[in-house]
């Protein structure tokens, strides 16, 4: 359900570049995922395949790329993944902020038939 | 044969919603309201926190926008109280969105300066996802649900501007780690005040009135 709506705006914006660029049909859409997004790509590309019909996306393939969160680290500067229960990092013990690295959600790009 | 071509686009599949919250926010900010909403998981007392906080606010009017699946129950009863509230039922969707919230806000009469408060669906997940034009985000987690939650469901407590610990009338009876609780929080947002409460004793909630009376509309 989650997915829904969201699938319906990257096929919203993906149709209005594909006819800007004067496209017929667009065959792949590459979408940027961060794991803190809170999107699955597999349930995007289900609901693509459905709200996609009778639109210049019918048939396209949904690519994600995942990106992975990162921290960084206030007292050395490193990024890290964290681990369960821990915002520590693993260069120095230090404390782990949030950075905007794993909340990508955006179309990166399109490929488009004409 | 046709020629294949890769468009740049670059695009944030967010941006609509995100530019009609804005919308919604600076309209309301003219109008001298502020916007919270309100998020939690099911159970957490998000109606009850708005039943406590009311009667301790002094300048401002609360306004209230009721977000569930389905149902009218919390609405019924805020109205019955006396609050002006409307009833968004979403019928599946786990959260709110701001297209939803400029449809509501357009059947509200702002009549003077106040507090919109926006009960969000009661979900720890997709609320945190989506702006609604907001200006605050008050997070609610109980010592019922665990001192993990900060660990489990990060980005809710990263985006939180206000964070209130609810039942802690309970806290004699539940192992709620307060120190670890705490420690999830400031790792990933240092300054967010935290205010702990109890719907049932009403312990609390003045400072938490007095918070969002204080807070500017920037």
């Amino acid at each position: 359900m989650h997915e829904y709506p969201i699938t319906q705006q990257i096929i919203k914006i993906a149709e209005n570049h594909a006819r800007e660029a004067g496209a017929e049909k667009v065959k792949a859409v590459n979408l940027v995922v961060g794991d803190y997004s809170g999107f699955i790509g597999d349930s995007i590309q289900m609901y693509f395949d459905i709200i996609s019909e009778g639109t210049l996306c019918e048939g396209a393939d949904v690519r994600v790329k995942r990106v992975k969160p990162k921290l960084r680290c206030e007292s050395c500067g490193t990024y890290f993944e964290r681990k369960l229960f821990s915002f520590e990092c693993p260069a120095c013990g230090g404390e782990g902020r949030p950075t905007e690295i794993g909340k990508e959600f955006y179309i990166d790009s399109i490929e488009v038939e004409k | 044969m046709h020629d294949v071509m890769k468009l740049d686009v670059k695009e944030n599949i967010h941006s609509e919603n995100d530019h009609i919250a804005e919308h919604v926010k600076q309209h309301l900010s003219e109008d001298g309201i502020l916007v919270v909403n309100v998020m939690g998981a099911p159970g957490v007392g998000k109606t009850t926190t708005l039943k406590n906080i009311f009667p301790h606010l002094k300048t401002k009017k609360p306004y209230v926008i009721e977000g569930d699946i389905e149902s009218d129950i919390d609405t019924v009863d805020l109205r019955n109280m006396g609050f002006d509230t409307y009833q968004i039922n979403t019928f599946g969707a786990c959260h709110l969105d701001a297209p939803l919230i400029h449809d509501a806000i357009h059947h509200m009469d702002f009549d003077r300066e106040g507090i919109l408060f926006i009960e969000n669906i009661g979900n720890l997940v997709c609320p945190a996802e989506f702006s609604i034009g907001e200006h605050v985000k008050m997070l609610i987690s109980t010592v019922t649900e665990g001192s993990d939650k900060p660990y489990k469901y990060p980005l809710a407590f990263e985006k939180a501007d206000l964070i209130l610990i609810n039942k802690c009338d309970l806290l004699p009876y539940v192992d709620f780690d307060e120190e670890f609780f705490v420690k999830g929080v400031r790792a990933q947002n240092e300054d967010v005040p935290i205010f702990k409460v109890s719907g049932r004793t009403g312990e609390g909630f003045a400072d938490v009135a007095a918070w969002l009376e204080a807070r500017d509309l920037g």
